[in-house]
């Protein structure tokens, strides 16, 4: 199975481990945005939504 | 292994050759010269050196063949020694302003005199890997680099590098600078009490940089606007650019990528999280790395483009050094590959 995807925000090949699971999160390793495993067959991501931090300025 | 010696090694350029240049495994270091300082230890200037080295400051009239010269020496002095220099050896460095531009008018125009050998400007080749690595392999005269300038054209490099910018269009960069870009002379806005916390706006339009940016991005109307800020070491260019509205983030997203990966000392800093989501000068100390950003407002196409460095690394020494491996056939990362401090 190709356990890669494309990142939904920057389009970088994000690589999924063999067993990951629907409803992980990951972070995209060029963009940083949190993503989130919508289905495992096939693969899919989209966007999950993140927390603002506060910068401290 | 390669015989390599300094001209004006004990200015700040001057250390940090010889920094890296001490540690390179493929080089020996056979003088370093300064009028000044003439018969001491070169750790007694730059005392981070102590126990790295036992090499002593040598008289530039005693310079002795080489392989590569490194000329580390206050800009406008090289033009008027270059045929000796060259007698002495086979390639040469120059880390001055002296033969960074290519044509003799603009020299004039940007320096205010006339170049003293305008045969000898075509023959160097602008020392920025980023924009010339080719012709930097088959050359044996290289030009340094300006530190705001070479902030300035990485910043934009993958915008005009992928068509995304229209050249001829107004580039706003504000340039926020550190206290070594001064040089180790002092002046009356060098003494402490003068420097200190300073955030002071030097030079508004009109710096000579700016002719290094028209030269190699092919930018018509850039504005460098160069503010002193209070670190030591560190430049961080901030571009101001309008793009076309129908560019898509993965368009951009897509040129900067690859750019990085073209390029072993450019790194891409876009974070979401954390404090350095957007590159910032003061981990690149001592490092060669140049660390690009970027911010868009899609609404308007107003883009922001960032380009952190360290102005005695990238912006001078480390591109030299990195520009040398290059020429020699070496590894283009080799003795480079410090990546900063955190914290600092």
């Amino acid at each position: 199975m190709n356990n890669n995807v494309l990142c939904p925000e920057c389009e970088a090949e994000v690589s999924l481990d063999a067993n990951v699971m629907q409803g992980e999160i990951l972070v995209c390793p060029d963009c940083g945005v949190d993503l989130e495993v919508i289905t495992t067959d096939p693969i899919a991501v989209e966007i999950a939504p993140m927390e603002e931090e506060d910068w401290g300025e | 292994m390669i015989r390599a010696s300094i001209v004006g090694g004990s200015g700040y350029t001057g250390g940090e050759l010889l920094r890296l240049l001490l540690g390179h495994p493929e080089v020996e270091i056979m003088q370093a010269t300064s009028q000044k300082h003439l018969g001491e230890y070169v750790y007694q200037t730059h005392p981070n050196l102590r126990k790295q080295t036992s090499l002593k400051f040598s008289a530039p009239d005693d310079l002795e063949p080489c392989d590569v010269l490194f000329l580390a020496m206050p800009h406008g002095k090289a033009q008027h020694h270059i045929n000796q220099y060259a007698a002495l050896a086979e390639a040469i460095m120059d880390l001055s302003a002296d033969f960074r531009l290519q044509d003799p008018e603009t020299y004039k125009k940007w320096y205010g005199a006339a170049h003293a050998a305008p045969h000898w400007l075509d023959k160097f080749v602008y020392g920025l890997p980023e924009l010339h690595r080719d012709e930097i392999k088959h050359t044996k005269y290289i030009s340094g680099v300006g530190c705001n300038a070479t902030a300035c054209n990485l910043a934009m490099l993958p915008l005009v590098k992928a068509g995304l910018v229209n050249l001829g269009q107004p580039v706003i960069f504000e340039i926020k600078v550190g206290s070594s870009e001064g040089g180790a002379s002092v002046n009356p806005g060098s003494h402490h009490p003068e420097r200190s916390g300073v955030v002071r706006t030097f030079s508004s339009f009109g710096h000579r940089h700016t002719a290094e940016v028209i030269q190699e991005l092919n930018l018509q109307k850039p504005a460098l606007t160069i503010s002193s800020i209070d670190l030591v070491r560190g430049a961080l260019a901030t571009a101001h650019v309008i793009i076309d509205t129908h560019i898509t983030k993965k368009e951009l997203w897509k040129a900067y990528r690859a750019v990085v990966n073209e390029n072993p000392c450019l790194r891409l800093v876009k974070e979401r999280r954390g404090v350095y989501r957007v590159p910032e000068p003061k981990i690149l100390a001592g490092s060669n790395y140049a660390d690009l950003g970027f911010e868009w407002d899609a609404a308007n196409g107003h883009l922001v483009a960032m380009c952190a460095i360290d102005n005695l690394m990238k912006g001078a020494s480390g591109s030299a050094v990195q520009s040398m491996n290059l020429m020699c056939g070496f590894d283009e990362m080799m003795g480079l590959s410090f990546p900063g401090l955190h914290p600092i």
